[in-house]
C-alpha cells in the first residue's frame, strides 16, 4: 500500500488514541481511587484520577481481612481452578475422540455436537435440569453445565485433525495406547490452542455471574461477581463486620468499592499478557476455517 | 506452536481420510467396537455433559404445555394445552413491550454496533507500523475479558451521579448530567457499553481476513489510478464481504437475544418498561414470578424462531452465492 498523506495519518492517530484512551482512562480512575489515601479521596469528592499524596493500601487490607470479599475471592478461585481443569480435560478428550475419523460412531457423535450449537436449551428448562440433578445452591451448578462448550470442542477437534497422521500412526505402531496418543502426542502438539481455550474457560468461570445468581442463594457461597454486583453496582454499603475488620475506622466506601473492582480485574490482567500472543493463531484456526 | 508450523500438513485431507478409514470395510461392528472402545471411552465424559445440559433440557420444554408447579414436578402438574401461549397470541402488553424493546435494541446493534469493528479494523490494518498495531490491539481487546458486572460497575463509577465525570463537571462549575438510571438515555447507555466492551475484540476476525487480501490487488488498483478511498471501496470491502455476511447471519439467529446480563444488572435503576427484553421477561416471570409455564412457552417460541431465522438466513446466503454457516 502507498504511504498515506499527512492529514490521513493525523486523523488515524487521533481516532486510535481516542479509542485507547476510552479503554485506559476508566481503569486508571479505578486503580488510583483504590490506592489513594482516605484524606485525598474525601477531599476530591469520591474519585482520584492522579493521586499525589502517596499510596495507601488500607482499602485492600480491609477487603482482604477475612470478611465477605475474601470469602468470595476463595469461592471464585475454586470455581475457576476446578472448572477450567475439568473443562479442558473434557473438551480435549472429546475433541480428540471426534478427531479420530473412521472409528465407530464418529460421525453421529460429531453431528450431535454440531447440532447442539444451533439451539439454546432455554433458561427455564436449564434451571429445571440443574434443580433435578440436585445442584441448586452448589458451586457445581456454576461449573458443570458450561464445562463442555461445543464450539471449543469443534475448535480443538479441527486442530487435532490437522496434526500429521504419520506421527500418530508411528506412535501407534510403537504400541502407544489411545490415551498415550492423546496425552503424549496430541496435547503437547496443541499447546497454543489448549492455552487459548483454557483462557476462555478460565475467564468465563472467573466472570460467571448470572449462573451464580440463578443457582446460588447462600451468600457464603457467592463468587466475587455477585459481591461486586451487590456492593458496587447496587451500592450496598460494606460495614466493618462484612469486611472482617471490626469497628475501626474504615477507608472511604468508594476506595473499598474500587478495591473490590480491582481484585476482580487483577487476575485477568495477570494472565492476559501471556496468552494474548496466541489469540490470533489459536482462535482463528477454529473460527475462520470452521 | 513452532512444532506445528514446522511440520508439513498432508496436502489433501481426503487422501488421508481414505487411508485411515480403509480397514472399515468388511469388519463386523463387534470387532470395530472392540478396536475402538478406547476412543469411545475418551468421548464419554464430554458427551455426557452435552447430552445432560444441551439435549436433556429440551424435554423440559414440555412444561410450556403445563400449569407447572415446582412442588408437583413435571409428572404431576396439570396439562393445559396451549393456554400458556395465549399470552403471545393475544398480545399481552407486558410481553409486547418486551418484544418491542428487544427488536429496537437489535436494530440499534445491527446499525451501530456491528459496523464499528469493521471501521476500526480497516484503520488498524492501514497502519504501517506492526508494533503500533500490536499495542493498540492489546489495549482494545482487553475490555472483552471483563464481566458484565465489571463493565456496568465501571460505567457507573465513571458516569454515575457521584461518578468521576460528574465530579469533574461539578469541580469545573458545570451542572452534572443524569445518565445512569435515566430512562431517556438508557438505550444509548446500553449501546455504548456494548461498544466499549466488544468493539476491539470483534476486530480480530476482520483483521485476520484483511491480512489475507492479496497485496497485488492493491498494487493493480493503484496502477489503474485508484486513490486510497477507492481502494478501500473496491478492494478492502469486497474482501470482507464473505465474513460480513457470515457474521450477519449468525447475528440474525441471535436477534431475539440482546444484553441479558447487562440489562438484568441495570433493570432496577431504570425500571421494567424501558429495559424489559424477552430474556429478562422469561427470567422475571418464570424464576422470580413463578409463572413457569408461561415463561417456558415464551422461551420455547423464542428458541424456535431463532432457529428458523438461522436456517432461513443460511438459505438466503446460498442464494447470494456465499458459503454461509454450513452447507446442506
Amino acid at each position: 500500500m502507498p504511504r498515506p498523506g499527512l492529514p490521513e495519518r493525523i486523523a488515524k492517530a487521533v481516532f486510535l488514541s481516542a479509542i485507547c484512551a476510552l479503554v485506559v482512562f476508566p481503569f486508571i480512575g479505578v486503580i488510583s481511587t483504590s490506592l489513594a489515601p482516605a484524606a485525598e479521596v474525601t477531599k476530591a469528592g469520591g474519585f482520584v484520577m492522579f493521586p499525589t499524596e502517596g499510596i495507601d493500601l488500607a482499602a485492600y487490607r480491609s477487603i482482604l481481612a477475612g470478611g465477605t470479599v475474601t470469602q468470595a475471592l476463595v469461592v471464585s478461585a475454586f470455581i475457576t481452578a476446578v472448572g477450567t481443569a475439568m473443562a479442558l480435560i473434557l473438551t480435549c478428550t472429546l475433541g480428540w475422540a471426534l478427531s479420530r475419523r473412521g472409528t465407530v460412531g464418529n460421525r453421529p457423535l460429531l453431528l450431535l455436537v454440531l447440532i447442539s450449537l444451533l439451539f439454546n436449551p432455554g433458561l427455564i428448562p436449564s434451571y429445571l435440569v440443574v434443580q433435578q440433578f440436585g445442584l441448586l445452591d452448589s458451586l457445581w451448578a456454576v461449573i458443570v453445565p458450561v464445562c463442555v462448550s461445543a464450539f471449543n470442542v469443534i475448535v480443538v477437534r479441527a486442530y487435532f485433525v490437522g496434526l500429521p497422521a504419520e506421527i500418530i500412526d508411528s506412535a501407534r505402531i510403537d504400541g502407544a495406547s489411545e490415551w498415550k496418543l492423546f496425552w503424549h502426542i496430541g496435547m503437547p502438539l496443541s499447546k497454543a490452542v489448549v492455552a487459548v481455550i483454557g483462557l476462555f474457560y478460565g475467564v468465563g468461570y472467573w466472570n460467571s455471574f448470572f449462573s451464580a445468581m440463578l443457582y446460588i442463594d447462600d451468600s457464603s457461597k457467592w463468587p466475587l461477581q455477585l459481591v461486586l454486583r451487590t456492593y458496587v453496582v447496587n451500592g450496598v454499603e460494606l460495614g466493618g463486620q462484612d469486611l472482617g475488620v471490626g469497628s475501626e475506622a474504615l477507608p472511604p466506601q468508594t476506595s473499598i468499592q474500587m478495591a473490590i473492582l480491582m481484585i476482580s480485574i487483577i487476575p485477568i490482567l495477570c494472565v492476559y499478557p501471556f496468552i494474548q500472543r496466541h489469540f490470533a493463531k489459536g482462535v482463528l484456526t477454529g473460527a475462520v476455517k470452521g | 506452536m513452532t512444532t506445528i508450523r514446522g511440520v508439513q500438513r498432508a496436502p489433501d485431507d481426503t487422501v488421508r481420510d481414505e487411508a485411515r478409514e480403509a480397514p472399515r470395510i468388511n469388519i463386523s461392528l463387534f470387532t470395530r467396537l472392540r478396536r475402538d472402545y478406547p476412543v469411545l471411552l475418551l468421548a464419554v465424559p464430554g458427551m455426557l455433559v452435552i447430552l445432560a445440559f444441551q439435549y436433556y433440557p429440551l424435554l423440559g420444554n414440555i412444561i410450556a404445555f403445563q400449569d407447572y408447579q415446582p412442588y408437583l414436578g413435571i409428572s404431576k402438574s396439570l396439562w393445559t394445552g396451549l393456554d400458556n401461549f395465549k399470552i403471545i397470541v393475544e398480545g399481552d402488553p407486558a410481553f409486547l413491550n418486551a418484544v418491542k424493546n428487544t427488536l429496537i435494541l437489535t436494530a440499534i446493534q445491527t446499525i451501530i454496533v456491528f459496523p464499528a469493528p469493521i471501521v476500526v479494523a480497516i484503520v488498524l490494518h492501514s497502519l504501517l507500523s506492526n508494533r503500533l498495531r500490536q499495542l493498540v490491539q492489546t489495549i482494545i481487546y482487553l475490555p472483552h475479558f471483563m464481566s458484565w458486572v465489571i463493565v456496568v460497575a465501571v460505567f457507573q463509577q465513571v458516569l454515575g451521579g457521584t461518578g468521576m465525570f460528574n465530579n469533574w463537571l461539578r469541580s469545573h462549575g458545570y451542572d452534572p448530567l443524569h445518565i445512569i438510571g435515566n430512562v431517556e438515555v438508557f438505550r444509548a447507555l446500553l449501546t455504548s457499553q456494548v461498544l466499549w466492551k466488544d468493539t476491539g475484540w470483534a476486530t480480530i476476525l476482520f483483521l485476520a481476513v484483511l491480512s489475507q487480501i492479496d497485496r497485488a490487488l492493491y498494487e493493480a488498483s493503484a496502477v489503474d489510478g485508484a486513490g486510497r478511498w477507492r481502494q478501500t471501496w473496491h478492494v478492502t470491502l469486497p474482501g470482507l464481504k464473505p465474513i460480513i455476511i457470515l457474521l450477519l447471519i449468525l447475528k440474525l439467529g441471535d436477534s431475539l437475544t440482546v444484553g441479558f446480563e447487562q440489562i438484568i444488572l441495570q433493570q432496577q435503576a431504570v425500571g421494567i418498561d424501558a429495559s424489559e427484553v424477552l430474556d429478562t421477561y422469561v427470567y422475571n416471570n418464570g424464576i422470580i414470578g413463578g409463572n413457569w409455564g408461561v415463561a417456558a412457552a415464551v422461551g420455547l417460541v423464542k428458541s424456535v424462531v431463532a432457529l428458523a431465522l438461522v436456517l432461513a438466513a443460511n438459505k438466503i446466503a446460498h442464494r447470494f452465492g456465499e458459503e454461509g454457516v454450513y452447507r446442506g
